[in-house]
């Protein structure tokens, strides 16, 4: 092989394993240009905007549930904490008129606190958080629905529209909202010694114990930080809804994991990026967002989201089968 | 020899991406035998046992297996020939029962009904053979280490065994407990059943074996018979290259008293007391379930004590967590090294700087050159074999992962170390490299206990040894006094 085939083939190869380590990326540019021809409407600057302000949300919960799904854990009460607080923050305001300055504090409080419950109950009663979330899950939503008493609470001071419905420099604020939380939650992950736990938790959690690391007290707080910043996606929700109603936030988990699963977040813990998974989000939000221009029916949207689910699910599994076996293969030998 | 051929292995080569893992090689094995196959990590031992149990394919090559001719093997044509592997990690369900384990897929021939009566009778008869008391009601996950292998073998024998192949049989098992199994390898060879024995330990090779085959670099080196050949000779032939197994000189002499325990009780342990001084290799041995792990586990916090002291340089310390045991400079390297004591799939770098992540972060921010630093110098320090510090632990060999688990606990910069079974299933080159580290950490002032089931390794390397029995202590014995007989009687309870 002569130098230049060398670096060539040096430079195919290093070109290949980049290209490998970023499928959904791919598949985000793939989509996008699929959906600039098909779709007349959709590669447009606002249209883009709206579709990153529609997936702003969940983005912003997505990190939280990152955080919890990196350290081995998972939460799917996140949609119902929404459910609730939403509810308690709208009561606070308009029932009890509590201005916004005081509000916003309490409610991210009762997100994080909402967060503890959940944290506390998976260390006392030692029982996987699938099946603790999902208990609290209902217990949460139920409450959003008692107080609530199936009003549609509404008056809120209009000072509280810039959260969910303002601009900054053309931007939408809870796009804004996203990407900081998101850069804050990247750093907090590749920087320090607590996210260097988080993964020690989630890659073996009997050796970060070894090694020192208070596993059952990281585990509340990393149920706070998840409901903390659920907390947040609640008052960006709000304000943009402008009404106090129990649909806001439902279900909203499930984007948050879709996406968190096609960014490459492991559902076994011990790995995941927030770059992975903000490309998770934008497919998802790409596909929604299509969808809706090409004027698909409810039903037919969900059918694909739940699809796009298990196409995601499939290649972590496959990814993680792949590189066993290549393991094995440098073991053996 | 006229002993007839059971299992005859020709030409077999085995490629990997970038590796040949076997090359060309052709290995025959008779009836009635034990045969050892030895060789160091990476010698293709463990590849070759899986193209004989078919969890393989070969590239190229025959296996004759009663003169039938095989290109190719399948787990389940290897079965039904009558060939039983039994892997280091055990094939067992941890939730069924002794019984079911052992009858696992199999049918029962009078009934479509599953009768846990009658697969519970027979597994009694299988047991009984080899003179062991096993509850075949029990659930696996319940039983010792052992007491699992002997499921293992029961499982291989109800199936008809023609050849047994055991890889590193006795790595979990304490000495009498290899008697045990050596008695049950004896039956089975009046019974005309070939096995097949890797093992690490030569002193096993020697009771057992038959006949002995060397491996090196994928490549076969020579079959001798076991009297006819010598240690000396089967290290050179390993290794391809002279190297003594000796254990290293000591070049100072043992200090103050580094860690004292007072009637410690609790996680299965009683009333144990003992000190070990600066700069000494603290033995402790046992049997399997004396409670050695058990008081590593007390002292390093990873357990809770009921009662007793600890003190750390004369000071009494409290120990609730392994992160006090961490602060007052104790480390602990655990015998589960994969479950345990490693982040399998984070890098070199990312391990070794774990315990002290803390310690390297400005308000809470990771000093990254630090633990560059910090992980270059240990893994220099004590020559872990990796291309480079991002390479993943689960990609190095198990001498090499056992190195970066010391990297961690040097790293951490403790004064007291205790090591749980050092050298369990890493080759011959790298166990003299973990004594001769060993040895310098004693020389540079650090205490270590050293738990260990292999009494060579013991009695070479230790300056003192305690001995458990039944979660207590049965005795101390002083250098002059070592002996080997004295020390099984100690943890058998006889004294």
């Amino acid at each position: 092989m002569s130098n230049q085939t060398m670096v060539n083939y040096k430079f195919s190869a290093r070109l290949g394993s980049i290209l490998q380590k970023n499928v959904p990326f791919l598949i985000l540019i793939f989509l996008l240009i699929l959906f600039t021809f098909i779709a007349p409407n959709f590669m447009t600057v606002g249209n883009l905007r709206t579709m990153i302000r529609q997936i702003s949300f969940a983005g912003i919960s997505a990190v939280g549930l990152m955080f919890v799904m990196i350290s081995g854990g998972i939460d799917l009460s996140i949609g119902s904490q929404i459910v609730f607080s939403n509810v308690l923050l709208a009561i606070m305001m308009v029932d009890w008129k509590l201005p916004p300055a005081v509000a916003i504090p309490l409610i991210l409080l009762v997100g994080t606190g909402l967060g503890a419950i959940n944290g506390f109950l998976c260390i006392k009663l030692n029982i996987h958080p699938l099946i603790i979330t999902l208990g609290t899950s209902a217990i949460f939503k139920g409450m959003g629905y008692i107080i609530n008493q199936s009003r549609n609470i509404m008056g809120f001071p209009d000072s509280f529209r810039w959260f969910g419905q303002g601009f900054v420099a053309g931007i939408p604020v809870p796009v804004i909202v996203m990407i900081v939380v998101a850069l804050i939650g990247s750093f907090i992950l590749t920087k320090t010694y607590f996210g260097r736990q988080i993964f020690a938790l989630g890659g073996n959690e009997e050796a970060a114990r070894l090694a020192g690391v208070n596993i059952t007290r990281m585990k509340v707080i990393l149920f706070m930080i998840c409901g903390f910043i659920s907390s947040i996606t609640t008052v960006l929700l709000l304000s943009r809804v402008f009404a106090g109603q129990t649909i806001t936030g439902q279900g909203l988990e499930f984007d948050c994991l879709t996406a968190a699963l096609l960014g490459g977040v492991s559902f076994k813990g011990g790995e995941g990026n927030v770059f992975g998974l903000m490309v998770g989000m934008l497919i998802i939000g790409v596909l929604n967002n299509a969808m809706q221009l090409a004027t698909f029916p409810d039903f037919s949207q969900t059918v694909v989201k739940g699809s796009v689910l298990l196409i995601a699910v499939a290649f972590d599994v496959y990814q993680k089968n792949r590189r066993a076996k290549e393991t094995v293969a440098k073991v053996a030998a | 020899m006229d002993a007839k051929v059971v299992l005859s292995l020709e030409n077999i080569t085995k490629r990997y991406p970038g590796v040949l893992a076997l090359n060309d090689v052709s290995i025959s094995f008779q009836e009635g035998e034990v045969h050892a196959l030895l060789g160091e990590n990476g010698a293709g031992k463990s590849t070759l046992i899986k193209a004989v149990a078919g969890a393989i394919d070969i590239d190229s090559g025959i296996i004759i297996i009663n003169g039938h001719e095989y290109s190719k093997m399948s787990p389940s044509l290897s079965r039904s020939l009558g060939i039983e592997v039994i892997y280091q990690e055990f094939n067992l369900v941890p939730t069924l029962s002794v019984a079911e384990n052992i009858y696992l897929c199999e049918r029962s021939e009078k009934s479509v009904l599953f009768s846990a009566k009658e697969i519970e009778k027979k597994a009694v008869k299988v047991l009984d053979q080899f003179g062991v008391k096993i509850d075949p009601r029990i659930m696996v996950q319940d039983l010792s280490i052992a007491e699992q292998q002997i499921v293992e073998i029961a499982k291989a024998v109800s199936k008809n065994v023609k050849i047994l192949i055991m890889d590193e049989p006795s790595a979990p098992l304490s000495v009498s407990e290899v008697e045990l199994m050596f008695n049950i390898i004896n039956q089975l060879k009046q019974k005309g059943v070939t096995i097949i024995y890797i093992s690490h330990r030569l002193e096993e090779v020697f009771r057992i074996s038959d006949r002995v085959s060397v491996m090196r670099d994928g490549r076969y080196v020579t079959t001798k018979n076991t009297q006819e050949t010598n240690r000396q000779e089967l290290i050179t032939l390993m290794v391809g290259r002279e190297l003594k197994e000796s254990y290293p000189q000591r070049k100072k002499s043992p200090g103050e008293v580094a860690l004292e325990v007072k009637n410690l009780t609790g996680n299965g342990d009683r009333n144990i007391s003992f000190s070990v001084r600066k700069g000494e290799i603290l033995g402790i041995s046992g049997l399997v379930g004396a409670g050695r792990t058990e008081l590593a586990q007390l002292i390093f916090g990873a357990a809770s004590m009921e009662s007793g002291e600890i003190l750390v340089k004369g000071n009494l310390v409290t120990i609730k967590s392994p992160l006090d045991a961490i602060k007052h400079k104790i480390g602990f390297l655990t015998e589960d090294r994969k479950g345990q004591g490693l982040f399998l799939e984070m890098t070199v770098k990312w391990n070794i700087s774990f315990p002290i992540i803390r310690r390297i972060s400005n308000y809470g921010v990771i000093n990254t050159k630090q633990e560059d630093q910090i992980a270059q110098k240990y893994k220099e320090r004590i020559n872990i074999k990796t291309p480079n510090l991002l390479q993943q632990v689960i990609n190095l060999s198990g001498g090499n992962q056992q190195k970066v688990v010391l990297a961690k606990s040097l790293a951490a910069e403790s004064d007291i170390l205790i090591f749980d079974e050092p050298t369990r299933g890493i080759d011959v080159g790298a166990k003299q490299e973990i004594y001769h580290l060993m040895t310098d950490l004693a020389d540079n002032g650090i205490a270590i206990l050293m738990i260990s089931s292999d009494m060579e390794e013991l009695l070479g390397m230790s300056d003192r040894i305690i001995v458990l029995c039944e979660g207590e202590l049965a005795g101390e014995v002083q250098k002059e006094n070592f002996n080997q007989h004295y020390i099984l009687d100690l943890a058998s309870g006889i004294h």
